[in-house]
This record gives structure tokens, sequence and C-alpha cells, in this order.
């Protein structure tokens, strides 16, 4: 192979004139981050109504769920991206659609709803499984002890259930924040978009994909410590 | 470990009449009434109730009824609808004909607050059904709190009073899966009378434990008996029912099949279904 390493490469101007390509590499990072947690935001409540809604004996609430749930997980999320990007605002009435057309950062809200509401047909799924996997008298002793619905969700289903699913659900968010790379098809400047754009300049493609694929580890590294102190923080005295 | 003294139970309210809903402070003070008290006034009626699972007919016509300070016993063999029965009482079982009235009133009604109506009977289930990511004191204290609207204090004070009177204060902070079987269902009848109720439905209370711990449930549930507390308990526990039963009723087949006086049940049951059942079962 006949390849020209440079590993000083990220220290040298980037031609945007902002500054290195490190500092663009970095600031695509924050962008991932930012679109990952604020359409985790969206997802965790979106996708926890959904669920719920699964579960209620109602059929009319199932079926919303149901739905719902077929709908957005049914349909690529690349081709997602671009039914809320380049479809949307021409199917909307034209006053609402210049407004999204005009929007200031434009791909990073798209980005982040049409991920928020992918990746809470995920979560809905765990929600509901996780709910269901409760043994039946447990929805019978709060309803026994006079609790509504609402309230032996509040206060019965739910702290257990999310407490069974804290595991799945932190690969749903690993999931998520990986799944920020597929905004760079509608133009968002993340890390993925980034490291394109680095090996266009520059010809590093190693050294810019070996970059982007150590901040993507890391990143995630870092979410899965959390999550498993989150797990022992909140893990029950006595269970398993 | 049921030897604490128990507080002493208030007279009951004379005044609810029959038909009417109680006020829940007649509920507060009249749910433990005294041995020799029983007035006859019904607290549960079940009146003619039939349920169907689909096609399938799970209970045919029942009709039974049992008064205030009464303990019922309902027995009969696995499948013949006694949870069923007991589980339409407080409507966990929806029901498609008939009526159950309890404490006057009827739980097949539109205008019915079944929540209210729930908090007012006790439910004691086979497999507990503690919340176990509560400690036992949160455990007795969340539905005074959230259903009830009582004070924490008050709510706590209620709580740790009965969990003193089933032999379990040493462990209040504890969390359900650090207790037995027969220690999660004394928490989760104490659970049951924190709410004041004015009648206990016990679901097969001792089924799941294991056979040492049988005992330990059955004496808080004697004791509660001869306080007076109305009980309709499914069980297959005949000592208990011989010890403190008034009525036991046998199903068969989702049907009433026998409903007797105690003695009259073990003496000579009339039907041929309830002899070969107690033959069975009496055997070992």
């Amino acid at each position: 192979m006949n390849y020209n390493w440079n590993w000083g490469i990220f220290f040298e101007p980037s031609p945007e004139g902002t500054g290195t390509y490190a500092d663009m590499l970095l600031s695509g990072l924050l962008w991932t981050i930012a679109t990952a947690l604020c359409s985790w935001v969206i997802a965790f409540c979106l996708g926890s109504v959904i669920g719920v809604l699964r579960t209620l004996p109602n059929k009319a609430a199932n079926a919303v769920g149901t739905a719902y749930v077929e709908l957005f997980r049914n349909i690529p999320l690349l081709v997602q991206m671009f039914l809320w990007y380049f479809v949307l605002p021409e199917v909307l009435p034209q006053a609402w659609g210049n407004w999204l057309k005009q929007l200031p950062n434009a791909p990073f809200y798209t980005g982040v709803v049409c991920l928020g509401f992918f990746t809470a047909s995920r979560v809905a799924e765990q929600v509901r499984a996780g709910i269901q996997s409760l043994p039946r008298g447990q929805r019978m002793a709060g309803t026994a002890m006079g609790f509504t619905v609402a309230q032996t969700y509040r206060y019965v289903l739910l702290p257990n259930a999310y407490r069974i699913i804290l595991p799945p659900l932190t690969s749903e968010f690993l999931n998520n924040l990986k799944n920020t790379s597929v905004a760079l098809t509608i133009g968002l400047l993340e890390l993925t978009a980034r490291a394109r754009s680095m090996q266009e300049f520059s010809f590093q493609v190693f050294e810019a994909f070996t970059a982007a694929t150590l901040l993507y580890v890391f990143i995630n590294l870092i979410v899965i410590t959390a999550a498993s102190f989150i797990e022992r923080s909140v893990a029950i005295p006595g269970q398993r | 470990m049921t030897s604490t003294p128990m507080p002493a139970p208030t007279p009951s309210n004379p005044v609810a009449p029959a038909g009417q809903a109680p006020t829940d402070d007649g509920l507060q003070t009249g749910n433990l009434t005294q041995p020799g008290t029983r007035t006859g006034e019904t607290m549960i009626a079940i009146d003619n109730v039939s349920k169907w699972y689909g096609d399938f007919q799970v209970l045919t016509n029942c009709t039974t009824s049992v008064a205030k300070g009464e303990v019922v016993v309902v027995c009969g063999p696995s499948g013949s609808g006694k949870s069923t029965l007991i589980k339409t009482v407080n409507a966990l079982e929806p029901f498609q004909k008939g009526q159950i009235t309890v404490a006057g009133t009827k739980v097949l009604d539109k205008s019915t607050n079944l929540p209210k109506l729930r908090s007012r009977v006790g439910m004691v289930f086979q497999h507990f059904e503690l919340f176990p990511h509560l400690t036992i004191t949160d455990n007795l204290t969340i539905a005074q709190r959230k259903v009830l609207k009582r004070g924490s204090e008050d709510a706590k004070k209620r709580g740790l009073d009965l969990l003193a009177r089933v032999g379990l204060s040493a462990h209040a902070h504890k969390f359900p899966g650090q207790l037995s079987g027969g220690q999660q269902q004394r928490v989760a009848i104490a659970r049951a009378l924190a709410m004041n109720p004015v009648v206990m439905l016990f679901d097969e209370p001792t089924s799941a434990l294991d056979p040492e711990m049988v005992g330990e449930v059955l004496d808080v549930m004697v004791e509660l008996a001869k306080e007076g507390m109305t009980m309709m308990v499914v069980t297959h526990e005949m000592g208990f029912a011989r010890k403190v039963a008034d009525r036991v009723i046998f199903m068969d087949r989702g049907e009433i099949v026998e409903d007797a006086h105690k003695d009259d049940f073990f003496g000579k049951p009339r039907s041929e279904r309830a002899q070969t059942f107690l033959s069975k079962i009496l055997q070992h």
C-alpha cells in the first residue's frame, strides 16, 4: 500500500480557517453528543408513553401504540431523515414549510426530532416488554389497594419495569448515539461528517476515521460506565 | 410471634345504615368489630353472578353473602372458579351478569368509584405481591398516603403498629426480597389492614408458602378472625376452616355447589362432589 501517513495532520489548520483539524473533529463530536442527548429526551419520554399505551387494558390505546411502533420502526432511519427534512416542509401549509426551511440549524432540529421519534418506537418496545415481564399480580395488587390506573403505573409498574429494562435501554442509548451519524445525510456536521470532510480536504482517510472511531468508542465507554453506576445505585436489596 | 398485644378495637359505628356506603370515618373505627357483635348486617352480597371468558363460562349463577364479622371459607378443586369469584368482589375480575354489593356499594354500577371501593376491601394474594422496590415501611404506607391521603406521619404510625402486630417490627427498613415467604405474606396482610378495610379477601394466602411457614400466616389470620374481621378466604387449609370459619362454600366448575355452616359441611356434606373432594384432601 502506498499511503502517506501523517499523524500530525490533526494539528494542521483546517481549510475552514476556524482552527485545526482536531478542532473540527471535536466540534463534530459536540454536535453528535448534543443530538444524541436531545433526541434521547424525546425518545425516552415519548417511548415511555407509547410503551404504556400498549399495555393498557384499552383497545384504542393499544391500537395507537401499535400503529406508532410499527410505523416508526419499519421505515429505515435514512428514509425517515429524508422524509422529515425534504418532504415534510413541502407537504405542510406553505407558511409553516417556509418557516421550517429558514430555521437556523435546521439539520440539527430535524435530526433530533427524527432520531427521537425513531428511537421512541424502540424504547416503547422495551418499556412494554418490561411492564409485561412483571408478575400479573403486581398490577392486581396496585389496583386492589385502590390505586387508579395512573397511580398503579406511577407507583408500582414503572419503577420496576425501568429497573428491569435498564441494560437494554443502555444499548438503545448507544444505538441512538451512533445513529446520529445518519443525520450527516441532511447536512448535520456531526462527528462522522467532520471525519469525512477532513478526509476530503486532506486525503488522510485513515487518520480521520481512526480518530472518529476512537472518539465514538471513548464516548460509548463513558455511557456504559455511567449506566452501570445507575444500575448499581437503583438496584433493590434482596433482589436477584 | 403474634402475641403482641393488639390495639384495642374500637366499637363499631352502629349508625351507618345498610345500603348506604359508610363514611370514611365510620370505616376507620368500624372495621374491627369485637367478637360477638355480629349484627347480621350483610357486608358482601353476591347475587346471581356469572362470568365468561369468551365462550367459556367460569362462573355460573353464584349467589351467597357474607355477614359483618363472618368468616367464610371458599374451597373446591382447582379450576372451580373460587379465585375468580373472590376477585369479582372488588372487581379485579369483571363479570357480565348479576350484581355484587360490598358494604352497600354496587360493584357493577357505572357510578361506583371502583378505586375508592377497592381501598376499603383488603386483599391478600397467593404470591404476596408486595411492591419489591419499596421498603416494608413504604409498602405499608404508600396506599395510605396516595389513596387515603393520610399524612406521612399518621400513615407510618398506622403501618408500624400493624407491622408490630404481625410480629415484624425489626424488618421495617428491609425490602420484600430480604424476607421469607411467610414474613412477606404477614407484611401483605398488614398492608391490607393499614387501609382500614371493612372486609378482607384472601386468595389462597398459604398456597405458595413452604410448609413450615404456613402456620405463622394462619396464626395472623386466626387472630384477625377472632377480632371480628369480616373475611372471605379461598384456601385448602381445612384446619383453618374448622377452627375459625363460620361457613364453608364449596365450588366446582364455576358453581357454588354447597354453602353450609362449618359443622354441617365437615359433618356431612350433602353433595357427592363435596364428599369426594373432602375425602381426597382430608386423607393426608
